[in-house]
């Protein structure tokens, strides 16, 4: 049977493959270049709405482009803000791929993050080779359990992913409160909740401070590069990604098909409590040194956005937390330069969202941007 | 009252679901509309009843042009209808059910649920349709369903009663009691739509007939003077032949048993109760029966999908009770799922993807954790080939083929994998005559070749066409069997034995 | 061959049921062995529960438990309902059983925490009933949306909304017109929600967690680049309390519900009025029978987006005035992201409610009691970590979802788009 090779002609028509259609392009770039455009806009709008006149709506404009790619130190802001971004971007597009939404990165990343600063301090006497591979291994393993915990409600008992996973986001703000009162953590000396520093043996190391002591970038990117790959070969090329996808885009026929449903629900939180606890590891042993009360800053929130803006696919999740790391970078220039709160990007972020996730709303704005037959259509 | 549609056409895109159609109907008369699945009688019928607007043509009522801008409007002009697939929600009451919509209400917008109840009785006396109007729907029967259906469209005061594959689900006997509510409301005045595919129930309750294929209007006639192979012609445009040929009855040893098995449902009712069932190999087994009676969950139980809670499952002399699903597709169990679209193929995967939905893991596809995609695609193509898959490409997705492609699709994935036992659940159901035929063939090669078959069906049709052992399913338990290869069953007593009664039955 | 089979089936099935009235058994007895070992076994004095306070017109003396005893005693019967679900447990006993095992061992907890002290019960169930409020209003907002087939994650961010709002406007037009504006704002994130959802088909989750995300961000930029300024902009009135005659000098009962601001008061009414509306009305049924199976209710000609729409719209405005609560109902000024999650806890007292606005009050009610008692603990100065205390709604309701007290039946449409040919 397998020595047969496919030779007849209907079977040769059958395996090619037809030209990316018009509809894909315009999903996959009109779209996002709208959503972006129209965000600007917008958030234009509010700078105005807030009494700011317009040459500094320009200016703000012009800082948040300078801020992100103007300068070596800009870049280096853009590549350090977007490494935790992709990190637990790509855990979360990959319970997306798997059908599970996972609202918990959040929670993940502190209970990483936390285990990481823990294993930082401690051992001090470890070489470099071993303190930092340990310290981001038990980041990543802490948020993988932590992530684990939704996963095993969901499959042994049915309880959805969206609410304990929402509301172990809330315990782990506990937690660390907790934790980072305890007086083996607590920095000594201190009466408010921080943690003591990451030994040096346990940091990743800054890239260009060779240059400037004060580009920030560091040997985290690296490890996001890596990431990628692997969560791209994972989904896409092995057996299990097959039954990740299968089970998270039906997971009816997927569990006729023989693919064991709460494996597959616990290994897809667990490789994404991995993923964003090791976004939590990265940011306290590449950024922070340290863990204090909210040290995740929300990234496990934007993080959702940077996999729904990357269509769940990893080299999309790599651009999309590309972006929203500039405009981090980039909003904290606006802020310097033309005085405007950089809590406005979180308003262009949402937006964005808003835009992508709802191709029909883009549609309706932009009709000339789009062919006709295709303004209609369902899902 | 008197019902018309002049020249009805209605598009999806680019597919045409009605040309033109024309149909008339008179207070005082049942008219059949016959045609296979597709061929646009449910389009028709959304037309009439409000939820589409057509492209073209018009309704006309007693004489006078009308419009309908919603399910509404085609109510307030006395349309109703009895949908296929029940419009009821199922955690409301009976009353609830009957009223929504058109509610008795007093200050405040409050509900009036003494009125309703006395309503529904009052409607259920003069029709002898008995309902409880408390009840809730999701604890009543379907036939007791499809009389609330019945009810809320009379509460409605309609004139025109659209009856959609009204017999899907009840049982020969069953059909007959609901034959005779249709009867009574021809003879109170009202016209009936009656919508189905199936011949000798179109002949017996239509006073006219009118036949569709492809979204035109294929024929009309009387039912005194048409037989069965005539409006099965109209209906598939070419002579159609209802018998499968197939080898002489040789069958080997036993391949799969069912020892007393007991399965339950997730709300912990017993679905299958002390079943004991063979299977050989070379023969085909059907099991029989009215949706619901836990031949569902026996398939469920025997692939895996669903533990038991007693007896044991032999298959080729090993205990596989507490096999996984993916092991018993490794001992060469194959199945073919009731629900395509949900159980049977991801929609949003490729037609190659599909192919080795259930073989991923296989040697052939796979080395180590990664699988070999050039593989994948040689062998789907090939099999799409074989098995008539009609596709561009191996790597267009499975939602946009035709049902009966989707479930070609399917049969190819589990007989080409080196198989000696087939489950096929309801192998053919809503799909063009083609397919089955098609499908049909493919199935009693396996059986031909050696293969073990056990089929699941609604359709009796079916069940009699291919089976060379016919058992039937009442209530979770195997109330008769039938010895087909001996020479043709009596339907009759199959029918009966489906109905629960089984004094004569036990051939 | 296989083995002779003399037990009956009935006898050979072991049901979930069952199962869940032994795990049940092995929760109480398991809380049993915790209060009499833990809340116990050392402890001295008797707890003093202050029920009146000094210028009460109706002074009833205080509760004085003797600490030690009296937990022995909800020790034993604890292990006695634990007992009783291996014996005969399953049913609605199951579920009760749970429910007063539970209310036992907080009982237990509090005499505990109390021994050899004193504090007022009657403080802490005000405070309780003041801290339901955005919950309660929250829950039924989050049920009117799931009712007609809407999952609303976005109850944080129209709470926010309304917050900010009641700020802003309240601090320009005084606290009536800052509460209108609130409810407004709230109506137009509830309306934004339907119309993203039931006419741009977005993701009902997605479409929740923008407008989270959008709020916050929106609020916060406003209150930094403005607020920050223009300090005038950010100081509201506060609605001040109002006592109820003769009702509000009932002892305990009186302070709770009957001596409260207009927030308490509009709460209780929402809950009533949201009661009749879903259960008892046409408009209800049309609602509910459109969250269950959209497409009947269209083939009966009831317009599924309008309901989805309005229905979204209102519910916003709950929240918009639940969201003023924050503001206008306690200190009259916004800060950042000051809901603070509650609009979660929310989602999750409708959970633990079951989709009804009663069971939602009920279920607020214990959340705000766990969050006024988190205060008090530190009076007590008890040896329990306020954090663990504060984490109890949310680990309350991870066991609610996953079951443990009873499946939930969720309206069978939710989080899908109904697409209308």
């Amino acid at each position: 049977m397998t020595d047969q090779t496919a030779s007849d002609p209907l079977t040769q028509k059958l395996l090619e493959r037809a030209a990316p259609s018009r509809a894909e392009f315009e999903d996959l770039v009109i779209v996002p270049i709208f959503a972006v455009i129209v965000a600007l806009a917008v958030g234009a709008l509010v700078m105005l709405a807030t009494a700011v006149d317009l040459p500094t709506i320009g200016q703000s404009y012009v800082a948040l482009v300078r801020g992100s790619v103007g300068s070596l130190n800009a870049l280096s802001e853009t590549l350090t803000a977007a490494a935790p971004l992709v990190l637990a971007g790509l855990g979360l597009a990959l319970g997306f791929r798997a059908g599970l939404f996972n609202i918990g990165a959040e929670g993940q990343i502190v209970i990483g993050g936390l285990v990481a600063v823990i294993v930082g301090f401690s051992f001090a006497g470890l070489p470099w080779a071993i303190h930092l591979p340990l310290a981001l291994f038990a980041g990543a393993l802490a948020g993988a359990l932590y992530a684990s915990i939704a996963g095993w409600l969901r499959a042994a008992t049915g309880a959805h992913e969206v609410i304990t996973t929402i509301m172990l986001n809330l315990i782990s703000y506990r937690i660390l409160d907790y934790v980072l009162r305890q007086p083996f953590v607590q920095r000594e000396g201190r009466a408010d909740p921080i943690s003591r520093s990451v030994l040096d043996s346990a940091q990743l190391p800054g890239l260009l401070t060779w240059i400037d002591p004060n580009l920030r970038v560091h040997a985290g990117v690296f490890l996001v590069v890596l990431a990628v790959i692997v969560v791209y070969w994972l989904l896409f090329r092995t057996k299990v990604g097959f039954e990740f996808r299968a089970s998270g885009k039906n997971p009816d026929a997927a569990r006729y098909a023989g693919i064991r449903a709460s494996f597959i629900i616990v290994a897809a939180m667990a490789c994404a409590g991995a993923l964003a606890g090791l976004a939590g590891a990265n940011q306290v042993l590449g950024v922070l040194d340290r863990a204090s009360p909210g040290f995740s800053a929300g990234i496990g929130f934007d993080a959702i956005s940077v996999a729904l803006l990357g269509r769940s696919h990893p080299v999309g999740v790599l651009f999309a937390g590309l972006l929203f790391g500039a405009l981090e970078a980039g909003g904290r220039q606006m802020q310097v330069d033309a005085g405007v709160s950089v809590d406005l990007i979180g308003i262009i972020q949402a937006l964005i969202i808003v835009f992508i996730a709802a191709p029909l709303l883009v549609r309706a704005i932009f009709p000339w941007g789009f062919r006709k037959s295709e303004a209609g259509r369902n899902e | 009252m008197d019902i018309e549609l002049r020249g009805i056409t209605k598009r999806f895109g680019p597919v045409v679901a009605n040309a033109g159609v024309d149909l008339h109907v008179r207070a005082g008369e049942v008219l059949g509309l016959l045609g296979e699945n597709g061929a646009g009688k449910s389009t028709l019928m959304n037309v009439l009843c409000g939820l589409y607007a057509p492209d073209e043509g018009e309704i006309v009522i007693d004489g006078r042009p009308v419009t309908f801008d919603g399910p509404s409007d085609a109510i307030a002009a006395g349309i109703g209808m009895v949908h296929q697939h029940f419009m009821l929600v199922p955690v409301f009451t009976v009353a609830e059910n009957v009223i929504l919509g058109i509610e008795p209400t007093g200050q405040l917008d409050f509900l009036d649920r003494a009125a309703a109840r006395r309503q529904v009785r009052e409607i259920g006396d003069q029709y002898g349709l008995r309902v409880d109007p408390d009840a809730l729907i999701e604890e009543l029967p379907v036939g007791v369903q499809q009389r609330v259906e019945i009810i809320k469209v009379l509460f409605r005061s309609a004139d025109v009663l659209i009856l959609d594959e009204p017999t899907a689900v009840l049982t020969p006997q069953e059909v007959e009691e609901f034959f005779g509510i249709v009867r009574a409301l021809r003879d109170a005045g009202k016209a009936i739509i009656f919508i189905t595919h199936k011949l000798d129930e179109i002949l017996e309750i239509s006073d006219r007939i009118t036949v569709l294929r492809g979204g035109r209007v294929a024929g009309q006639g009387d039912p005194e003077t048409l037989t069965t192979r005539q409006l099965a012609e109209m209906m598939v445009g070419r002579p159609v032949s209802f018998d499968v040929e197939k080898a002489a009855y040789a069958p080997g040893d036993v391949l799969l048993e069912v020892r007393e098995l007991t399965v339950l449902r997730n709300n912990d009712e017993i679905a299958v109760d002390d079943v004991s069932l063979a299977v050989r190999s070379g023969e085909i087994v059907g099991i029989a029966g009215v949706q619901g009676n836990g031949q569902t969950a026996l398939i469920e139980a025997i692939t895996g999908l669903r533990h038991p809670a007693g007896g044991s499952i032999i298959y080729d002399g090993r205990d596989i009770t507490h096999s996984s699903v993916r092991a018993r597709h490794a001992m060469g169990i194959a199945h073919i799922p009731e629900d395509r679209q949900r159980t049977g193929i991801i929609g949003d995967f490729t037609i190659a993807e599909n192919m080795v939905l259930n073989s991923y893991y296989d040697d052939r596809y796979a080395s180590g954790p990664s699988i070999r995609w050039p593989e994948v695609m040689q062998h789907a193509a090939r099999y799409a080939a074989d098995f008539d898959v009609r596709t561009p490409s191996v790597h267009a997705k499975a939602f946009q083929l035709s049902g009966g492609n989707q479930q070609k699709l399917v049969v190819a994935r589990e007989l080409t994998r080196d198989t000696k036992l087939l489950i096929a659940a309801q192998p053919t159901r809503g799909l063009d005559v083609g397919s089955v035929e098609y499908i049909h063939k493919r199935i009693v090669e396996a059986r031909d070749e050696g293969d073990g078959v056990l089929i699941m069906s609604s359709e009796l049709d079916e069940i009699v066409a291919l089976s060379d052992r016919i058992v039937v399913m009442f209530k979770g338990r195997i109330v008769a069997e039938f010895d087909a290869f001996r020479g043709p069953v009596d339907r009759n007593a199959v029918g009966l034995a489906m109905a629960g009664s089984v004094s004569e039955a036990a051939a | 061959m296989v083995a002779a089979q003399d037990i009956s089936h009935s006898q050979r099935i072991g049901t979930p049921a069952d199962r869940r009235a032994r795990i049940t058994g092995v929760v109480l007895i398991g809380l049993a062995l915790f209060v009499a070992g833990v809340f116990s076994i050392g402890v001295t004095g008797d707890a003093t529960f202050r029920l009146s306070r000094p210028n009460d017109v109706w002074a009833i003396p205080n509760l004085v438990l003797p600490a030690a005893p009296f937990n022995y005693i909800i020790a034993a019967v604890l292990a006695f309902l634990g007992a009783r679900q291996f014996l005969r447990g399953g049913g609605r006993w199951t579920t009760l059983s749970l429910g007063i095992g539970l209310a036992l061992a907080v009982a237990a907890f509090l005499v505990w925490a109390t021994a050899g002290k004193a504090f007022s019960l009657t403080g802490m169930l005000q405070a309780t009933m003041v801290r339901a409020v955005p919950l309660v209003l929250g829950a039924i907002t989050g049920m009117m949306c799931e009712r007609v087939g809407v999952v609303n994650i976005a109850i944080e961010g129209m709470l926010l909304a309304g917050a900010f709002t009641g700020a802003l406007m309240g601090s320009l037009l005084g606290g009536v017109g800052g509460l209108i504006a609130a409810i407004g704002i709230g109506g137009l994130f509830g309306f934004i929600l339907a119309a993203l959802v039931v006419t741009y088909r977005m993701d009902q989750i997605i479409a929740g967690v923008v407008i989270n995300l959008f709020v916050l961000g929106l609020t916060s930029y406003v209150s930094s680049q403005v607020f920050a300024e223009h300090r005038f902009l950010n100081n509201a009135p506060v609605f001040r309390a109002y006592k109820v005659p003769i009702l509000g000098d009932i002892p305990v009962i009186g302070p709770m519900f009957f001596n409260q601001n207009l927030f308490v008061y509009g709460a209780l009414v929402m809950v009533g009025v949201a009661t009749y509306y879903l259960f008892y009305t046409r408009m209800g049924l049309r609602a509910r029978s459109v969250g269950e199976h959209p497409r009947a209710a269209d083939t009966l000609g009831i317009n599924v987006y309008r309901t989805r729409y309005i229905n979204v719209t209102v519910a916003g405005m709950i929240a918009g005035f639940g969201g003023a609560w924050f503001t206008l109902g306690s200190v009259g000024r916004f800060d950042e992201n000051m809901t603070g999650g509650r609009g979660f806890i929310a989602l999750a007292a409708m959970l633990f409610g079951r989709y009804h606005p009663v069971g939602a009050l009920m279920a607020a009610l214990v959340f705000g009691f766990a969050d006024s008692m988190q205060q008090k603990l530190a009076l007590l100065q008890t040896p329990i970590p306020s954090e663990f205390l504060s984490m109890a709604p949310y680990i309350a309701t991870i066991i609610v979802v996953a079951g443990v007290v009873g499946r939930t039946r969720t309206p069978a449409a939710g989080g899908k788009p109904y697409i209308k040919e």
